[in-house]
This record gives structure tokens, sequence and C-alpha cells, in this order.
């Protein structure tokens, strides 16, 4: 939903990034406000997950220029977990294991410091067990899962329910999803697409990482972006998508080559 | 790993380096036969016990310092050691009223309160500070079932025979270099006998407390349970920082008849030295225990987190049929920490059965060896052993070794061994950090998480401590 008044939340200005001296982001410009959803599109290799990355703080990024703003202030001043605790939410392309550490006791710490935040009670274990039992319908997980270690032998779809389970616990205010529809089947893909529609509301945001037409008609994207080596090329709406679709990137390519912007 | 983030783990400041100013009666530097001699006088020791250390001290005399463990340190000068000091205080008081108050207060905040009104109300305490028991907690109402807890000291005094029947049986005092120069020495330690069918109705627990900075801590703890008794027991330690290192030398010997069970369980604490590994304790002790009998059962669980220096080896001789023997511990290590530790499993009886999980964590500059030996001898039909061996590394400095001997006699034995390295990775610490949850709380969280198969053989009291103790362990560690 497009409301040109609404709370301007993400913006991204010239923002670069390297990682180990090899630059990555090349100057990515993006804003995002309240109620919209935003696609982002592009190659492998284009710099998806590394925006998505350089977002949440990951330390194997170095920002080398540019600027991002969240809700007024410096995102990239925060520490990941503050970020997190604001309300800046990463569903992984490749969520890791984390054995030993209860799935549970996990979505118990990081949603009571979330809410730490946001000036809420924090939940003891029996609340907490109440509720997460209740979001667990938002992605129709099986509240076995609960019982296992962090994603420690999930299948890759079940990975991506947990990070659909941790979104709808954090209550978000920005949240990039990174192909959180890559291996999921198709029934799981509509559950889970279901998920966020339902967490989608005029206060917050989405920014759906995808290389896939099916997840957009499922989401409704107010705005398509394609990436390429490392820079938003170009903007449009849902049409963009579904021509890229027919069309594939080469186009892409013959851009980048004429604006003479970094290696593809 | 990039990121300085795992890197330059720095310990958190020790809180227990404090020391307490208290006048305390020391005897001069060095060894001798006349020092062994004034230490058992001061102690009014029968003459069994006298004969029983200068056996010890002369053995010691010919043997060599062990170098086969994976630890390096300079020298120790055994003759720039005091080997007894204690607060001055004539004779162990009667009543907790009579007790300096600086001791209580000392204990007060080790966290181990020991008057009436705070003391904890289901763990009885003995507290020895440098050389002797200063106090022990429901010591009547364990009379009452026949249970005896008080220091080594005093069973020497009111239980002679017992003693007498059952030290040196375990560890012998010319076992090793260690164990003899504790025999010839040793000052003070807990005393524990549980009676024939008695189930020990509380937590027993000795609290040692190193205070002077010159000393040498050689305490001597003596665990018996008779045929069905059974008991649980804690040791907790800690010591001041010094720039200089201290000797401990413990020995520990438990004994279990028929259907007896023993749990014996520690939080070592000791000072470990400051981040440059200036400093701290140097932890070599001796501690086996035997299941004589039948059924019976001998569990070590143990988290080692001080020290500058560990070398330690909980062990079991199953000699009873059917006995058990476990071994459950947590080894951690920071900065410039060393630790050697594990367990021998010596199987004699028939059909005996023991369980080995050790989980080391070793950050900053540290080194953690696992070093194990399981024996089955060509009696032991039918024995079967499991050891489990994991080691988690912090940062990229530290480093891991896992030494498992396997020696068996006996073809129809079940052996299994396992083992597993981790690194905690930045992705898994990143994971963690983007769902709000700090850094610190991040590793400690997935330390707590590695340990857990252990922390769950503690008494219930005593996990959550340990839990938070690892945590304080490794904060600050943010670089
Ligand atoms: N930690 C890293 N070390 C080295 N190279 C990296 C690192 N992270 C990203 N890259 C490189 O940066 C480029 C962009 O990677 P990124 O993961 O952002 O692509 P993507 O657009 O998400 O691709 P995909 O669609 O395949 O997920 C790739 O060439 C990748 O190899
Ligand atoms: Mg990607």
């Amino acid at each position: 939903m497009i409301r040109p008044d609404a709370e301007l939340l993400l913006d991204i200005n010239d923002l670069h990034a390297s990682v180990e001296a090899q630059p990555i982001l090349n100057g990515v410009n993006l804003q995002v406000r309240a109620g919209e959803i935003h696609a982002v599109m592009g190659r492998n290799g284009s710099g998806k997950s590394t925006l998505s990355k350089v977002l949440a703080g990951h330390p194997a990024y170095r920002v080398t220029g540019g600027s991002v703003r969240y809700r007024g202030s410096d995102l990239l001043e925060l520490e990941p977990e503050e970020r997190s605790r604001l309300g800046v939410f990463l569903g992984f392309q490749y969520p890791v294991e984390i054995p030993g550490v209860s799935n549970l006791e996990f979505l118990r710490v990081s949603s009571n410091a979330r809410r730490q935040q946001q000036g809420l009670e924090e939940l003891d274990t029996f609340d907490f067990d109440d509720h997460v039992r209740e979001r667990l319908s938002v992605v129709q997980m099986d509240p076995a899962f609960l019982e296992r270690s962090v994603n420690e032998g999930f299948s890759g779809g079940e990975k991506k329910r947990n990070e659909i389970l941790q979104m709808a616990l954090l209550n978000p205010v920005v949240s990039i999803l990174d192909e959180t529809d890559s291996g999921l089947d198709i029934d799981a893909l509509r559950i889970v697409a279901g998920g966020v529609n339902q967490l989608a509301t005029p206060e917050n945001a989405t920014l759906l990482i995808t290389h896939y037409q099916r997840l957009l008609d499922e989401i409704t994207p107010d705005y398509v972006h394609v990436m390429a080596a490392g820079r938003i090329l170009r903007t449009g709406g849902r049409e963009l998508a579904l021509e890229l679709e027919k069309t594939g990137y080469d186009w892409v390519d013959e851009e980048v080559a004429s604006t003479g912007q970094g290696v593809a | 790993m990039t990121s300085v983030s795992t890197r330059d783990l720095v310990s958190q400041p020790y809180k227990y380096g404090f020391v307490t100013d208290i006048e305390t009666e020391k005897i001069a530097k060095g060894l001798s036969e006349d020092v062994v001699r004034l230490i058992s006088s001061k102690k009014e020791e029968p003459q069994f016990l006298l004969d029983f250390r200068l056996r010890a001290y002369k053995h010691w005399l010919t043997l060599e310092e062990p170098d086969w463990a994976a630890l390096g340190y300079s020298a120790i000068d055994y003759q720039d050691i005091i080997y007894y000091a204690a607060p001055r205080q004539q004779e162990k008081k009667a009543s907790l009223d009579e007790v300096d108050p600086k001791l209580l207060e000392t204990f007060d905040k080790l966290g181990i309160p020991l008057s009436e009104q705070k003391r904890l109300s289901n763990v009885a305490v003995d507290a020895v500070f440098d050389s002797v028991s200063i106090a022990t907690t429901y010591r009547e109402k364990l009379a009452e079932h026949g249970v005896i807890f008080c220091s080594i000291s005093e069973a020497v005094k009111e239980y002679p025979e017992l003693v007498e029947r059952y030290i040196g049986t375990v560890v012998p005092s010319n076992d090793n270099y260690f164990a003899a120069l504790n025999s010839a020495v040793f000052s003070d330690g807990s005393f524990v006998f549980i009676p024939k069918g008695v189930e020990c109705p509380m937590e027993l627990s000795t609290y040692f407390r190193i205070n002077s900075g010159d000393t040498g801590q050689f305490e001597r703890t003596l665990i018996v349970a008779e045929e069905g008794a059974s008991v649980s027991y804690l040791e907790g330690c800690t010591a001041p920082m010094f720039d200089t290192n201290q000797l401990h030398a413990a020995v520990v010997e438990l004994v279990a008849l028929d259907d007896a069970s023993i749990k014996y369980s520690t939080v070592q604490n000791w000072y470990a030295g400051d981040e440059n590994g200036v400093g701290g304790i140097y932890n070599f002790v001796t501690k086996r225990g035997q299941c004589r009998g039948a059924r019976s059962r001998i569990s070590w669980t143990q988290v080692e987190t001080g020290s500058a220096i560990t070398w330690k080896y909980p062990s079991c001789v199953l000699q009873g049929a059917d006995s058990v023997g476990e071994f459950y511990s947590v080894a951690l290590t920071n900065n410039c920490q060393q630790a050697d530790t594990g367990t021998k499993m010596i199987h004699l009886g028939a059909r005996t059965r023991s369980t080995i999980v050790s989980k080391g964590i070793s950050a900053g500059r540290s080194s953690n060896s696992y070093r194990g030996l399981v024996q089955i001898a060509p009696g032991a039909k039918g024995a079967r052993n499991y050891s489990q061996c994991d080691s988690m590394l912090i940062g990229d400095e530290a480093a891991a070794n896992t030494y498992p001997y396997i020696r068996s006699q006996q073809p129809q034995a079940a052996i299994e061994h396992e083992a597993s390295t981790c690194r905690i990775s930045e992705d898994q610490l990143f994971y963690l950090q983007s769902r709000g949850i700090g850094f610190e709380e991040a590793v400690s969280m997935m330390v707590s998480g590695f340990c857990r198969d252990v922390f769950n053989q503690l008494p219930m009291e005593f996990a959550a401590e340990a839990d938070k103790l690892l945590a304080l362990k490794l904060e600050g560690s943010v670089g």
C-alpha cells in the first residue's frame, strides 16, 4: 500500500560495502515507507543477500560509503542486536544450525529482548509457551519443532518456516526476507506467503528478496527492484517482475556495461 | 573469522580476588622431615598418621615431578612454599558465635553463609580457610542419622580407627609425585562417613578458600559409604588474586562398599591468573574413587573454570561386580589458562560399566586437553564403557586436544568412543545477535547448550550456579 505521507522507515543512500577489500555493494539507493511491500530481484551474485546482511549488521561486511537511516536515525551505528530490538528483522537465505540451544528458549530470549525495547512485559516460560503456540498457527508449524535445537536437522523448508515464526514473534517494523520462498513446496509457499500477508500492516514494511514470480502471485509488491552489480538498476511496479519472467536478465548486462559500473 | 568480535577474549575481573586481613600463624618456608613432624605435632596426631606422613615424604624425595601432561610452566620451587598456615584461633570453635567474624564475613562474601540464620537449608557446609577447617554446619543433625561430616583433623582425633582403616587405601602415599607430597604435608580437608543403609539426608559441601599469598594448600578428603549408603557431596573453591603462582595439591579418596553410591561434584573456580598469564593457582589434584563393593556406584561431576594450570584426572576403580563409574566434566579455559584433565576408568570386576562425558571449551590463547584411560582387566567379563569427548573452540587462538587411551585385556568388552570438535562460528553468533541477543549472551547460550549433558548431572542448587559461572568467565569477551 503506497501512501506518500507514510513514515519513511528505511532510507538507503548511495550505500557501498565490501568484504575483505572486495567491493560488493556499489551505491544502493532505496526508500521504504510504512505499509509498503518491496520485491528485490536480480541475478545470483548481484548483491541481494549482501544488502540484507549489511542492513542487519553482519560483521564480515564493511560499509565503505553512503548511509542508512532507520526511522530517522543512523542504522549503521547500531549493533546487530540493537537493530533487531528496534524492529529490523532479517529472514536468512541460509539459516544456521545452533546445536545445543533449545529453539523454544532461543525464541523466548529473542522475543523478550524485543518486548523489553518496546516497553512490554517480558514473558516467563509459561506465558511464553502459550504465546508461541498461538503464533505457530501463522506458519502452521508443528510444536515439536520447539523442543529441538535451533534449526538443527531441520529440512530446508522447515528452517524457512522457523524464520517466519520468529518474524511473527518479534513483530518487526521492517522485515527483510531473503529468499524465504526457495526450498518451500507449493503448499508451504502458500502457508508462508499467507503468514507474511497476515503480518503486514500499514505500520510496517516488507522487503522480499526473491527469484520467482510465484511468490509475488501470493504477496503483491508495491515496488519491484532489480539489482545488478551491487546497485539497484531499475525500479518499477509489479509489472516489472512479470516482464523479467518473460525476458530474463540479458538486458541487465547491457545496461551495466553501458554505465560502466562494477563487474557483474 | 574476520571480525574482531570473537577475538581478544578478555577475562572478566575475578570477583573473589580479595584478601582477608586476618592474623595468621604460619610456619617457616620450606620442606624437610622436621616440617612434616611439625605439622603432625601441631595437629596432635596419633603415631600412625605421623608414620604415614614420613613414609610419604621419604618416597617423595625419590620421585621426579611428572612432565607427561600437555602443560608448560616454570619449575616450582618446593622450598619457597609455606606448608602450614592457619588463622590464629586456638581451637576449632564449638559454636559459630565464637568464630572470628572476619572469617564468617569472608565466607558470606563468597556466597557461602555459615551463620544459623543465613545458612543454606538443605546443604551442610565444611568451610576450610587456608590450612584449617573453621566451621562445619549441621553436624548434630547429621549425627542423628549416624552420618559423620567434619574436618579430617577432627576425624583423626575423634574417629582415628576409621581414618586409619581407609586413608591411603585408594590413593596410596606413593601413588604419584603430588599425592606423595600431599600425604606428607596435608593440613585439612573433609571427612564423610555414611553408615550402612543410610541415605544422607542433605547435600554435603566443602568450600576451600586459599587466603595467604605464599602458602600451598594440600587438602585431603576422605568419603566412605558403607553397604547400601548414599551421599551427594559438592566441593567449591576460590582464592585471592596474587601475581605469584600458588600450589594446590589435593588428594580425594572415595570408598563405596556393596550397593553404596557416592556422587562427587566440583565447581572449581581458583584464581586463574590475569589475561597475560601472570599469577594463578597451580591445581595438581589426585582424585580417585574405589567401587569396592558389588553394585556400587561412583559418579564424578566437575566444572573446572579456574586455575592457571589444572592437572586432574578423577578416576574410578571398578572392583565390585556390576559396579558403575561415571565422569561428567566441563572444563573451560580462557586467556592463558592450561588444563590437562580427564579420567581413568579401571574395570576389574565383572559387568562393570563406565560412562565418560567430557566437554572442553577453550577461549583466548588457552589450551585444553582431555586425557582419559579406559582399562579393562582380564577378569572384567562383560565390561562396558561409553566415552564422549567434545571440544568447543572460541576464537582462533585457542587449542583443544584429546588423548583417549584404551587398554583392554578382555576381548568381549564393549568400548565406544565418540569425539567432536566445533568452533563457535561468526555466522552462528550473528544469527543469535540478529535476533536481539547480545554477543556475550549469545556466546554463553551456545556454551551452556554445549554443556547441558553435564550440568544436568549437578545437584539442582548448583546447576544454575555453574551456568552463571561460565557466563561470567566468558564475559568481557567482546574485542
Ligand atoms: N563473505 C563473503 N566473502 C567473499 N565473497 C562474498 C561474501 N559475501 C558475498 N560475497 C560475494 O558477493 C557477491 C554477492 O553475493 P550475494 O550473496 O549478496 O548475492 P545474491 O544476490 O544474494 O545471490 P543469490 O541470488 O545467489 O543469493 C557474490 O559474488 C559473492 O560471492
Ligand atoms: Mg542471496
